[in-house]
């Protein structure tokens, strides 16, 4: 039995093992990967202590500080139910591994939404990519589709110009990114914008050759015979394993108070997969924190 | 213990790639890095043997990882 179990090893996640080491609490991190979302992010300029810091170096930094305290560690571990038992709380993985704890902070962050169309899971990895940081350059002479009309797909599309041989830029509503990217999209010669249109259907076999559109206005439909699609669509929060012990938001987040408290005594929460207004790396490492801090006083209240 | 062949197909603006050189070099593993950004020949011979198109791929002796998964390549590593 763990005092504490930490569950995400993202920035919150990380912020608070750190912390609770330092109250030599017994703490384990259970978590799929260590970074999480900044996996994805290449260039972050807001971090305080850092102009600019690429993701991986910041997470090999994080994960080195982390490394200097006696914690336990489960990487590669999917957390698929988080249960109550008496007073206690039990983790249940994928691997069908469980796991005990008093106190719990679950900081699971978020993960890219999908679109739920035919052929986007079976074509996922052959040609339908969710990280155009990292897949971007394989596409390069090729004609690829870009879905979503916020900052990342405008972004994606950016980089896609170029170097593919064209784009197509797919938004369900006009464009919602910032003006100063749209701006800079205006003067591609290799770009398609479909504004209004609904991503209907990936078509393939074992590779991607096309994405079925639909103006949502008329109705007509349309096959763009691109090689590569770019679904950047938003994120959705990881909170699957929790939404039977509370209640989530409409967007399935969970609540928290100020202090990270959710309804349930002895469960925390910070970062992405929370209510916070803001989701940056700052504002997790911030509350991971404090959640950890609040977690001790829950147990010091416990053993009193 | 024979040493391992390993080979890294990668982007330079991947994070999970340079994710992966970096837990093989801290690991003491010597690898090879082919940038399929710039190597055509290398991007098709990268979607032929992990039959898709994400980095990074991993080949560890033969054995195919797909993306950084620390808990796949410390069990072939090791």
């Amino acid at each position: 039995m763990y005092e504490l179990m930490i569950i995400g090893g993202g920035p919150a996640g990380i912020a608070a093992a750190v912390y609770a080491a330092r109250k030599q609490l017994k703490t384990l991190l259970l978590t799929v990967d260590i970074g999480g979302q900044i996996n994805n992010t290449w260039g972050i300029e807001n971090y305080l202590g850092y102009q600019f810091i690429e993701g991986p170096e910041l997470i090999n930094k994080f994960q080195t500080q982390m490394g200097q305290f006696p914690i336990d560690q489960k990487i590669g571990e999917k957390v698929s139910q988080l249960k109550k038992i008496k007073k206690d709380f039990e983790a249940i993985t994928e691997a069908g591994n469980e796991y005990q704890a008093r106190v719990v902070i679950f900081t699971t962050g978020k993960n890219p939404r999908k679109l739920g169309v035919p052929g986007e899971k079976e074509l996922t990895g052959r040609g339908v990519t969710y990280c155009a940081i990292c897949d971007g350059p394989v596409f390069a002479g090729q004609k690829v589709a870009v879905v979503g009309g916020g900052n990342s797909a405008l972004e994606a599309a950016l980089d896609m110009v170029k170097i593919a041989e064209h784009v197509d830029l797919v938004s369900l509503t006009k464009l919602t990114g910032d003006p100063v990217l749209i701006g800079r999209l205006s003067g591609a010669k290799n770009l398609n914008t479909y504004i209004e249109y609904q991503t209907e259907e990936i078509k393939g076999k074992d590779l991607v050759a096309g994405v079925v559109i639909k103006d949502i206005k008329s109705g007509e439909k349309k096959t763009l015979k691109v090689t590569g699609v770019f679904i950047e669509v938003g994120l959705v929060p990881n909170s699957s394993a929790v939404k039977e012990l509370i209640k989530l938001n409409k967007w399935g987040e969970v609540p928290v108070s100020c202090a990270c408290e959710t309804t349930m005594p002895g469960l925390y929460a910070a970062g992405d997969v929370t209510d916070v207004p803001e989701k940056q790396i700052i504002v997790a490492a911030g509350e991971g924190a404090k959640a950890a801090l609040q977690a001790n006083r829950y147990l010091q209240r416990l053993a009193a | 213990m024979a040493e391992k062949k390993v080979v890294i197909y990668s982007t330079p603006t991947c994070p999970y790639c340079k994710r992966a050189k970096d837990y093989l070099t801290q690991k003491g593993i010597s690898y090879t890095d082919y940038d399929v950004a710039k190597d055509r020949d290398k991007a098709k011979e990268m979607i032929d043997k992990s039959k898709q198109m994400g980095v990074p791929v991993i080949i560890i002796d033969g054995e195919v990882v797909v993306g950084f998964n620390q808990a796949k390549l410390d069990s072939l590593l090791s």
